[in-house]
């Protein structure tokens, strides 16, 4: 990640005014300076920036300290709070007509991931809410992207409505609904080709389909490393269409993505979905309070921990949060968690979802998931006497090992160093979070 | 001479359509970006801390990067104090010459590296919908209004619709493309497109590869390949390696950039998308922190719509008003 969080940034101030009771105004000054530099590093507009801290400050000067909490944290949970509250408080749905079909028009910059995500969101229709989508090639400009659709409705086995690429958008979408309907087809999705926001020529051929098809959701596709700029895309694309939604892609990058915050903030609208990856499964709900901390850079503990909770045993997670603690973690339970953590998902996704994961310490765990397969075969080689006490393995120990494993000396004495690190960012993890605000069942960090 | 009429000089020599086009695509930038520095000098007379606050927000709402403006408005102080600047409007000046410098450090931005009588190979590489593939058209035709002989290479093989999208450019441009079928490795397509481009002595040949975001250490090593491949059969390939960018990224375009230049060496930038709203200031962030120069910029989506970029245009399209407002007093 390329900056670091403010969880780190604060730190410092954090620690001078551990021993108070009450939030002083210096403190929040001090703290607040903070906030706002890694707000704009996380690319949130700075007039969104500027107003925001000012709310905090208020609301923030003179509170008691709550008792789990030192002053620097109660700071920082408003600053969360607040932040969550700006973000949008729940999950949205997207909308539903109460005559079908439900229409839905995609719209948005060049190359921020249209057309990619009426895929994902048809795919996501019909394999969570059982509807019967239909996709429509409106993007008549773009070389190819009528056969990028339907490339894609071929790989979904979905139907894509499409009338080449010289017909007007206007005609090709309204020709779509009447086919839909013939169809009973209960979704229409409408892609739409990528504009700027200040070509009028072409916003006003958004607003003649609007019109033309009366859609239930427009919404509009973010990139989540968009810079400043957002408020202005946002604020034109909700002017020209009133926009329902906004869609939030590439979030499976290491953009901070304050664009989100941003674009919330000047159109009102609730981000309702992320895409989180290339593949046509990769779309999921927004969390708008996974977002805030996100935003921080505070990591996206909840995430990690309802990931892990779905694939981890609980006892024997909470077993392995006490080892972490002490930071005595043996091979044994690494080989364990390394086969959960499998199950869990991608690891650099799990990994950034880690508080304080952020370059500093992971920059010597890289994850590079080609490798867990040797690594596995590096412990497996491993007697029960060296993966308790790793400490006695010597040259002709290592030898041998590499030898069993298929690997090389230097292989295992990367693993045996990435070890190393590992008890060493747990032991930094565990002691960041310890006194920080009580998560429901504990912290639990079964990741490796 | 002041700084400005030099500016000024040097650009009215080549007052062409170039030009011009560059204008109008910064013609948004310029006006909201001077709007504001001249907000600014009407509000505040002296050169004071809250004149530095708000100068910082006018920086960094053109991207410009916290850590960059930060500086920069440490070495403004610097020269105020310097040349005891005490007016807003004295300021100027100094502003637009200290970014035009960071901008200019090596003095030969778009300068390509292309070979004499042997195969150019271009290999262009960035995240997801920046404009690879269109760049990549618009530079062939280029070329090819050069009069230089043009193979492209579809080395994006993993979404859907790339390598049509690279055939339309081709067919529009009138050169060859070299591909195979959509999920074959992109390595393979370069191995091929190095041969056959030679085979049809070829000057040029630009290399599309798949979009990918810089923090997917697989899909960073599949590019690490792809480029040891073209190395291998042509040494000291590829000449260049051009890191797409998107004006309207923010910060993130700086973790881009350096994760792409670990991984390829990246020898330059195409600033795209320049003709939106977005201020593209990330790039000086780029030059200040990692030195990697902007070669081309991309302003809109016709085949005419690149240009190499020039630091002094590109200062020029940010200051126009008070540029001239300047040159007009003398
Ligand atoms: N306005 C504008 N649009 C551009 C510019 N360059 C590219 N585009 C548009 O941006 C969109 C994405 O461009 P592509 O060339 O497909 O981007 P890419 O990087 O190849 O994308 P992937 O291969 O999907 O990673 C297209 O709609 C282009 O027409 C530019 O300079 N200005
Ligand atoms: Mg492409």
């Amino acid at each position: 990640m390329a900056f670091e969080g403010l969880a780190e940034r604060l730190q410092h101030t954090i620690d001078k005014m551990k021993s108070r009771g009450k939030v002083t105004e210096k403190d929040v000054k001090e703290m607040m300076r903070e906030v706002r530099l890694a707000l704009l590093e996380a690319d949130v507009n700075f007039k969104v920036v500027k107003k925001f801290v000012n709310d905090v400050k208020e609301r923030a000067v003179g509170q008691e300290v709550m008792k789990s909490l030192t002053p620097g944290q109660q700071v920082i949970k408003v600053v969360n709070d607040e932040l969550t509250k700006l973000m949008g408080g729940e999950q949205s749905k997207i909308a539903h007509a109460q005559k079908p079909p439900t229409v839905v028009m995609m719209v948005g910059l060049q190359g921020a991931g249209k057309t990619t995500t009426t895929a994902k969101l048809a795919n996501h229709l019909r394999k969570h809410h059982n509807r019967q989508p239909m996709m429509v090639a409106c993007d008549i400009y773009r070389p190819a992207a009528i056969d990028q659709l339907e490339t894609l409705g071929k790989e979904l086995n979905m139907p894509v409505f499409s009338m080449g690429d010289k017909e007007k958008a206007v005609n090709i979408a309204t020709k779509a609904i009447e086919q839909a309907k013939e169809d009973h087809r209960d979704y229409v999705l409408i892609d739409t080709a990528g504009r700027l926001h200040v070509d009028e020529a072409l916003m006003n051929e958004l607003v003649e389909i609007k019109e033309a098809v009366n859609p239930d959701e427009i919404l509009l596709v973010v990139d989540a490393m968009t810079g400043q700029d957002a408020v202005n895309v946002a604020e034109s694309f909700h002017e020209s269409l009133g926009i329902t939604g906004v869609v939030l892609t590439k979030l499976d990058g290491d953009t901070r993505g304050g664009a989100a915050l941003s674009v919330k903030a000047v159109t009102g609208t609730p981000i309702k979905f992320a895409g989180m990856g290339e593949k046509i499964d990769q779309l999921e709900p927004f969390h708008p309070d996974r977002m805030a901390s996100r935003i921080l850079g505070m990591g996206d503990v909840l995430s990690l921990i309802e990931k892990a909770q779905t694939s981890v045993d609980e006892t024997r997670a909470r077993e392995l949060e006490e080892k972490m603690r002490t930071a005595d973690i043996t091979f044994d339970d690494f080989l364990e968690q390394l086969a959960q953590v499998r199950n869990m998902g991608p690891l650099d996704e799990l990994l950034a979802m880690i508080p304080g994961a952020n370059k500093k310490l992971l920059k010597n765990v890289q994850v590079d998931e080609s490798h867990i397969g040797r690594i596995e075969a590096i412990v497996r080689s491993m007697t029960s006497e060296e993966k308790q006490n790793p400490s006695i393995l010597n040259a002709s120990r290592k030898r041998r090992i590499a030898k069993g494993s298929g690997t090389s000396i230097q292989d295992v004495n990367r693993l045996l160093k990435q070890f190393e690190e590992m008890k060493k960012m747990m032991k930094q993890m565990t002691s960041m979070q310890k006194g920080k605000k009580k998560r429901k069942g504990g912290f639990q960090l079964p990741f490796m | 001479m002041s700084f400005f009429k030099r500016l000024k000089e040097k650009f009215t020599e080549q007052t062409d359509a170039v030009t011009e086009k560059f204008k109008e695509g910064l013609t948004k930038t310029r006006d909201s970006f001077v709007g504001r520095m001249n907000e600014l000098f009407a509000k505040y007379r002296t050169v004071d801390e809250d004149f530095f606050e708000e100068l910082e927000e006018v920086l960094i709402s053109a991207d410009v990067g916290v850590t960059t403006v930060l500086e920069l408005i440490e070495e403004l102080k610097d020269e105020v104090r310097l040349k005891n600047v005490k007016e807003t409007k004295d300021i100027g000046p100094i502003i637009s010459e200290k970014l035009a410098e960071k901008l200019d450090k090596t003095g030969e931005d778009a300068h390509l590296n292309m070979q004499e009588d042997a195969l150019t190979i271009i290999l262009f590489v960035g995240v997801n919908g920046v404009g690879k593939t269109t760049t990549i058209g618009k530079l062939a035709h280029r070329f090819k209004e050069e009069g230089k002989h043009v193979v492209l290479a579809a080395g994006d093989t993993f979404r859907a619709g790339a390598i049509e999208q690279l055939e339309v450019w081709g067919e529009r441009v009138g050169v060859d493309v070299v591909k195979q079928t959509s999920g074959s490795d992109p390595a393979a397509v370069m191995y091929d497109a190095i041969h056959s481009a030679r085979a049809k002595r070829a000057d040029v040949l630009l290399c599309d590869t798949a979009g990918r975001l810089q923090n997917k250490v697989n899909l960073m090593k599949e590019l690490e390949k792809v480029k040891r491949v073209i190395a291998r059969e042509v040494p000291n390939a590829p000449h260049e390696v051009l890191l797409v960018l998107d004006a309207t990224t923010g910060q993130n375009a700086l973790s881009q950039a350096k994760t792409f230049r670990e991984a390829t060496d990246v020898s330059g930038i195409v600033l795209t998308k320049l003709d939106g709203t977005a201020k593209g200031g990330i790039v000086l962030a780029i030059r200040n922190e990692l030195d990697i120069p902007v070669k081309f910029v991309g302003l809109g989506e016709g085949v005419e719509d690149l240009k190499p970029f020039d630091a002094n245009q590109f200062v020029y399209g940010l200051f126009q008003e008070l540029i001239e407002e300047e040159t007009a007093n003398e």
